[in-house]
């Protein structure tokens, strides 16, 4: 008595997960409470998602409001315990309803196909019928020709009267839904992989700084366990706009005081070392710095030999072979000069680098004026020498996103399969066939029956096909 | 010629289709059905030739080669591909079904678009790409959520006219909801073309949207005009009930069965689906780790997303299961389609997120 009662509540929880119902609503409820989440800005300042508050609620509400969605987790919503729950819920729910039908569906998968009765196939959603010239053993190649080239393998029986073919097409198709449900779950486990054995970290690197760890939340710093190093980082802008084109970073790995990878990175090309990526994300200036880098000219004087120079602010330098000198006096990193002629920086970023030099011939000031690194004009001097402003190194940091992901390579497993899953299941069908041909008064009577558990139309349109190929043959033959 | 000719033409083109579908509902005369079907492929060339001419004209200014120059950077150049797909799969859906009347549905869909182009003066410029969007990804990822976004919109169309003809009564919730919706729908585009008219003059185009959406009416700082929209917005809404049957008389001379139109939007829903998933959100994805360093960030536009492929899997679970057939699925079909443009216009226009590209 108590056994059967246990067992008809472990059914009724086994009901309960194994339900479509169910699946709709963890469907709804994720996207009614995800709608929530792209309101709210996630994890950002909460003065941030008040003013949100005040504008859809009022002035008096919005605190009120802030404390509610803030006590349930909605300013981190997608890591909170019910989001999650709900997450587990709907992997529960795909588990369970995929266990609960399988046994049926990989039933109908396997069941080989056999003879049907008249009284059967005449039952089945499509079926047709007509009568062929000639006895069945005549007229039975046209007929199974007609099959084949339909595409479809058949099986013979003899049967009292005639002979009865038979095939199917497609049975594996129905799997197609569990491959979609299965790798919603590959995709979830490579998630988890992901959050517990990775990590999602930041790193801002000075030009010529090496570092050995990346900074995770709250600034807690994890150990990479070898050193990167940024050598150089460049802005290119589409033409004379501020409009970055491409930010670059050459960054060099060093493991055990060894070079063991050097590798330029953009937007959309990483670097990988030891399964740590690291992404060029953003850049900037670093202003305690700005006075302290190189400046890196190339000379090129007037009878056409050029000389690299590195120099900082204050120094001197002489043209080599003349009696040229300059004196970097001034620098700023983007620099504007507006109609009236006044000078000024306008952004806190490298849009525009610029360089005072003063220069004198044998120790006489002659001339001075702005050299600027976007604008090769300005590199020529009135005596036919040429100064290249080639970069001011050392005073901007990229910004690295750094990140360790085992699971990432699972979570595209599953998109795979998930794809594949996907096609088989809206586009392929199980189709089924009979032909039944029996004599009938020195002629051939043909029953043919067909099902399919998807777009019969279509399967319908082929069955039409196949018949019409049957009785082309015989009249054209007589 | 260039493409903005051609644009042109095309938008000239589904906007006199329209018409003329609308008057061959009317009269049912095959003559005029032809003309119809042959503007609107006449508009469907024009644009085709017009993309290709953009991508090119995009590909000599920005040098990055063919691939990764395709003209689906920025909103303007979406929405164009948005129409171009609807048409595709409309003249598609002409052709297998042998069924014009569709026709007086779809093209008002590519009208409204392309005037929503004009209207809202979203910026035509051909603007230098980010480099967030240098990846060869680009052209995988927008086509083919484009094309899953245009096969979306033939179910919402067809949803929207099966509920219109399966409702009797005025009382029936299905009735409520179609009418509803209907009478928002006209609402909202009323009012931007009101905004439109108001502000046309005094602001530069790139702002409209932005800060001008709705200020004509229910943003208005005017509280009479607020009261007056929102009471405007209650008649209207109340007019589509009243006289929604009258819609019901016009498309049921189209003589579509409900069958057809179940089936048409299950087929579409039933293509749109899987591209969404892989196109959508599985390309989006792969492009998201190489740009941004995660494949899932719930940046608003990954989240709208995944909310329109939960709803889809809803219409598509629901549709299995007993007494969930006809006009509750048919609801969810036209609500999932509200989600796609929230996902695609709303997303950008009212919300944060990495997702800034289409910009206006």
């Amino acid at each position: 008595m108590e056994q059967e009662k246990k067992k008809t509540f472990v059914d009724k929880i086994w009901d309960f997960f194994a339900s479509v119902k169910l699946a709709v609503i963890i469907f709804a409820l994720i996207s009614l409470t995800s709608i929530i989440g792209t309101i709210l800005e996630q994890r950002a300042e909460p003065a941030k998602n008040i003013k949100i508050l005040i504008s859809l609620f009022g002035e008096s509400l919005a605190p009120t409001m802030y404390n509610l969605f803030e006590k349930f987790g909605f300013m981190d919503m997608y890591h909170s315990w019910w989001f999650v729950g709900l997450l587990i819920l709907f992997s529960t729910n795909i588990v369970i309803c995929s266990l609960d039908r399988l046994p049926r569906i990989w039933k109908l998968v396997r069941e080989p196909i056999g003879p049907m009765t008249e009284e059967k196939l005449r039952r089945f959603a499509i079926n047709r019928e007509l009568v062929l010239k000639g006895k069945p053993d005549k007229v039975k190649d046209d007929i199974t020709g007609a099959i084949k080239r339909a595409g479809f393998s058949y099986i013979e029986s003899k049967e009292e009267k005639g002979y009865q073919f038979f095939s199917q097409k497609g049975n594996y198709g129905r799997l197609g839904i569990y491959l979609t449900h299965f790798s919603i779950l590959i995709i979830l486990v490579g998630a988890l992989i992901g959050i517990f054995f990775g990590f999602k970290g930041h790193l801002n690197l000075p030009e010529g700084s090496v570092s050995d760890a990346a900074y995770i939340e709250r600034n807690q710093a994890k150990p990479l366990g070898f050193e990167i190093r940024c050598d150089n980082f460049d802005v290119e802008f589409y033409g004379r706009s501020d409009m970055p084109k491409e930010y670059k970073s050459w960054l060099t790995v060093i493991k055990n005081g060894r070079e063991v990878l050097k590798k330029s990175i953009v937007v959309n090309d990483p670097l990988t070392y030891e399964g740590i990526t690291f992404y060029q994300a953003n850049y900037g200036l670093i202003n305690d710095r700005l006075g302290r880098g190189v400046f890196i000219f190339r000379v090129i004087t007037n009878d056409g030999k050029a000389y690299n120079l590195n120099l900082r602010l204050g120094d001197a330098f002489q043209i080599p072979g003349t009696n040229f000198s300059g004196k970097i006096v001034d620098f700023s990193p983007a620099l504007r000069i507006d109609e009236s002629g006044r000078i000024s920086t306008y952004a806190n970023q490298m849009n525009n680098p610029a360089v005072f030099i003063e220069f004198s011939e044998s120790g006489k000031p002659k001339y001075s004026g702005w050299i600027l690194k976007r604008h090769p004009e300005t590199w020529q001097l009135p005596e036919g020498h040429r100064v290249e402003f080639i970069d001011y190194w050392g005073v901007e940091f990229t910004g690295l996103q750094v990140r360790k992901d085992p699971g990432v390579w699972i979570v595209y497993f599953g998109c795979i399969t998930i794809s594949i899953g996907l096609f088989i299941a809206f586009f392929t069908s199980h189709r089924r066939l009979w032909v039944r041909i029996t004599e009938d008064k020195n002629n051939t009577r043909v029953l043919v029956g067909a099902t399919s558990n998807k777009n019969r139309s279509a399967f319908e349109r082929k069955i039409d096909r196949i018949i019409s190929l049957m009785q082309k043959k015989p009249e054209g033959g007589k | 010629m260039n493409s903005s000719f051609l644009f042109g033409l095309s938008t000239m083109a589904y906007i006199l289709a329209m018409i003329i579908y609308i008057i061959y509902l009317a009269f049912r005369k095959t003559q005029i059905g032809i003309t119809a079907t042959t503007i609107t492929i006449t508009g469907f060339i024009s644009q085709t030739l017009a993309i290709i001419l953009r991508w090119k004209e995009f590909a000599d200014l920005s040098g990055m080669g063919f691939l990764r120059s395709a003209p689906l950077t920025n909103l303007y150049e979406s929405l164009i591909f948005f129409v171009w797909c609807l048409i595709l799969g409309y003249l598609i859906i002409e052709f297998k079904f042998k069924n014009r009347s569709f026709g007086a549905f779809i093209t008002p869909i590519a009208g409204i678009a392309l005037a929503f182009i004009d209207i809202s003066g979203v910026s035509k410029e051909i603007q230098p790409l980010v480099p967030a969007l240098k990846s060869n990804w680009l052209l995988a990822h927008v086509t083919m959520s484009f094309i899953a976004y245009a096969a979306f919109a033939l179910s919402f169309s067809t949803g929207l006219m099966y509920l219109i003809i399966k409702t009797e009564k005025r009382r029936e919730p299905s009735y409520l909801f179609w009418t509803i919706t209907f009478g928002i729908f006209i609402v909202v585009f009323a009012a931007m073309g009101i905004d439109f008219l108001t502000f046309k003059v005094a602001v530069k185009p790139e702002e409209f949207i932005k800060s001008y959406m709705f200020k004509a009416s229910f943003l208005n700082p005017s509280n009479i005009i607020n009261i007056l929209s929102w009471i405007s917005t209650i008649i209207i809404i109340f007019l589509v009930w009243r006289y929604g049957y009258i819609l019901k008389t016009v498309i049921e001379k189209f003589n579509i069965s409900s069958e057809i139109l179940d089936e048409i939007t299950y087929k579409s829903i039933a293509i749109g689906f899987p591209v969404f998933t892989l196109g959508g959100l599985i390309f989006g994805a792969i492009w998201a780790d190489q740009a941004w360093g995660v494949y899932w960030s719930w940046d608003p536009k990954e989240t709208w997303s995944l909310i329109t492929w939960f709803i889809y899997a809803f219409y598509l679970h629901s549709r299995m299961m007993r007494g969930w057939r006809g006009k509750r699925v048919a609801i969810v079909a036209v609500i999932g389609f509200m989600a796609v443009i929230f996902t695609y216009l709303g997303v950008n226009l009212l919300l944060s997120g990495l997702h800034a590209y289409g910009e206006l």
